[in-house]
């Protein structure tokens, strides 16, 4: 018993650890720094939304097609709502979407790579094979003919979707890093004093795989962003949900570029690509600090690499 | 050879597994989608095209699911993808046959110019360590790679279709336009594909910088390159014949995968510019509540991927001896 608590102390502390160096890598690059404000920006505007949108976003009751003017900043859409309005609450669902489908994938991609790298064998071959069948089936039509069999599928659809679609690429990258410490000698003495797999897994594999499992959730974090924001776009969401792809689908529907109402189109469009960047740079940041190789050299000492290669 | 056999044993079961997905998940869908077409096509539907319908969603029948089931393998792997419904009385392979020189045409070219180019600026990014390239282009790329591509095909139509009259933006020819092989029709389907061709080589050209550049600086600080360099060995010869050649290897399997995510992989740039080719059909089946249509399309898709997978598996096979001698 005593045994126990101390291992998940020294786990815990592991982890902490772990986060901590995270966090000091992280404010030091520049990319990381610049998608984190970012994300947190979007984080406030989807928490408080009404603090700089005062108009009903969903509201069909000012004049159609309006180009900007103080009173609505962006002008209004086909329907009549605020345009401002429908920017600033539609990060909500986004967001959502985001934390939603790339916390449940990288939770899938966790359980199924680490368990068949713990396990191996005849496990590891059945859950890779299974991953590697999901991985090669191509994504964005699945979605596509999954969600005309659903009709308008709305958040929580969406994001189970996404969520039971997008977790293989992880997965397999998980997979290749819990498989290296299959050999490790906490693993082992773990192993020795009889705690049970799914103990082992838990408490103490997936701690030491921190930064791995936050790359992963960027990756999907973004996939989830850009497939929902399609699927929306192509009027295969709910089309009466304020959300950025839905307002890219009723510009297309109105034909607002032909008509010369370019602000409908850009908007949403233009908030799906920032939000994509922050978790991008975030995403490209994790890279450069895991692999040390890849980050930008200073100057000086590239001339000197140069003039002897010269 | 054990390598080739377990590789094609994967796709046999892929594609079994995306053939199985294709007849399960319309008749797993909550609230019976088919009662509701049904009624919606009631009267406009003949005796063929109904049966098309009931086969898809396993209503009106008196065959066990198994027997269904066994029924539409017997039917996929004959060839048999029923009717189209909306194309009615066409059969789906040969509307889709209509769609796919289209699609390779545009994508199938933007995809290999993409890599081409992508792969080049890689090279010098990562040669030229610190430079202007290297310092601009990845972070650049970071942002493309999260722009929702369909978007940027909506400004091109923006700023080049509408605004400055530059370019067409709709369709893979002019209407008016007689098909045919002479130079006047050839130009006018090059000028229609520019646009779309141009919004996928910027958000697909990233993926390769970023991936080139990586591989090419792991490679420069492998031990061989430092001995051409002791050599003496001028330059471009050490860029070339000594890094990029090794650095390129694990983006070739990656670039035989692409060509065949070609065939479904540009679905929304087709729909924007309403490009006649398999992505807008399958958008337009979705649209129209074709599902006979829709299937085979996915199917297509599929086979298209997995085909490629397996051509580049044999090649890795047959140019990286270590593969052959592993597991």
């Amino acid at each position: 018993m005593a045994a126990t608590t101390v291992t998940v102390q020294a786990g815990h502390s592991a982890a902490g650890q772990a986060a901590r160096r995270i966090w000091r890598a992280v404010r030091r690059n520049r990319k990381a720094a610049a998608g984190g404000v970012l994300l947190l920006l979007f984080c406030l505007l989807a928490l408080f939304p009404g603090v700089i949108a005062h108009d009903n976003p969903a509201a069909e009751i000012y004049p159609k097609n309006l180009g900007p003017s103080s009173a609505h900043l962006l002008g209004t859409t086909g329907l009549g709502q605020d345009m401002f309005a429908q920017a600033v609450w539609g990060t909500r669902q986004v967001l959502i979407i985001a934390f939603g489908a790339g916390l449940a994938a990288t939770a899938i991609a966790a359980i199924v790579g680490v368990t068949a790298a713990y396990l191996g064998g005849a496990w590891d071959g059945v859950l890779n094979l299974f991953t590697d069948v999901l991985l090669v089936i191509p994504l964005f039509p699945l979605l596509i003919v999954i969600a005309a069999y659903v009709h308008s599928s709305g958040t929580p659809v969406l994001i189970t979707v996404l969520a039971l679609t997008g977790w293989s690429y992880t997965a397999r990258q998980l997979r290749s890093q819990a498989l290296s410490l299959r050999g490790r000698d906490f693993l082992e003495a773990a192993r020795v004093r009889g705690e049970r797999a799914l103990y082992i897994i838990t408490v103490e594999i997936l701690p030491t795989m921190i930064s791995l499992l936050l790359a992963a959730f960027l990756t999907n974090a973004l996939y989830a962003i850009l497939f929902a924001s399609s699927l929306q776009f192509i009027g295969l969401g709910d089309p009466n949900a304020t959300s950025w792809g839905t307002m890219l689908y009723w510009a297309q529907n109105n034909e607002a570029l032909q008509a010369g109402y370019y602000l409908q189109a850009i908007v949403p469009g233009a908030c799906i690509a920032v939000l994509g960047t922050a978790f991008a740079l975030l995403n490209y940041a994790f890279d450069e600090i895991g692999n040390p190789a890849l980050r930008p050299v200073r100057k000086i000492r590239s001339k000197r690499v140069q003039s002897a290669s010269a | 050879m054990r390598f080739v056999l377990r590789r094609a044993g994967f796709f046999l079961l892929t594609l079994w597994a995306a053939v199985t997905l294709n007849f399960f998940l319309p008749r797993m869908m909550p609230g019976n989608p088919a009662i509701a077409m049904m009624a919606k096509f009631r009267g406009r539907l003949s005796g063929q095209a109904l049966v098309a319908l009931e086969t898809i969603f396993g209503v009106n029948t008196h065959e066990s699911l198994l027997a269904q089931y066994v029924h539409y393998l017997g039917d996929i792997f004959s060839g048999n993808f029923g009717t189209s419904l909306f194309f009615f009385p066409s059969p789906v392979s040969q509307v889709v046959r209509s769609a796919i020189f289209w699609t390779l045409g545009l994508v199938g070219i933007t995809t290999i110019l993409a890599f081409l180019l992508g792969t080049g600026v890689g090279i010098v990014a990562a040669w030229r360590r610190g430079g202007l390239l290297d310092s601009v282009a990845p972070p650049v790329l970071v942002i493309t790679s999260a722009i929702p591509y369909f978007w940027v095909g909506m400004m091109f139509i923006m700023i080049f279709g509408l605004k400055l009259h530059w370019l067409p933006w709709s369709g893979g020819a002019d209407i008016a336009a007689t098909p045919g092989w002479n130079g006047a029709y050839l130009g006018n389907v090059l000028q229609h594909a520019v646009l779309p061709g141009l919004a996928l080589l910027i958000t697909t050209i990233g993926t390769w910088v970023l991936t080139m550049r990586n591989n090419m600086v792991t490679t420069l600080a492998e031990d061989y390159v430092r001995m051409a360099r002791a050599k003496g060995l001028p330059g471009r010869r050490i860029m070339l014949d000594y890094a990029a050649r090794n650095a390129i290897l694990p983006n070739l399997t990656g670039f035989a995968m692409s060509l065949g995510f070609v065939v479904g992989g540009a679905i929304l740039i087709e729909y924007v510019f309403n490009y006649p080719g398999v992505g807008y059909m399958l958008l337009q089946a979705v649209q129209n509540e074709d599902y006979p249509l829709m299937q085979a399309l996915f199917l297509l898709i599929t086979v298209a991927v997995l085909v490629a997978i397996l051509l580049a598996d044999i090649a890795t096979a047959v140019f990286d001896p270590r593969t052959r001698t592993a597991r």
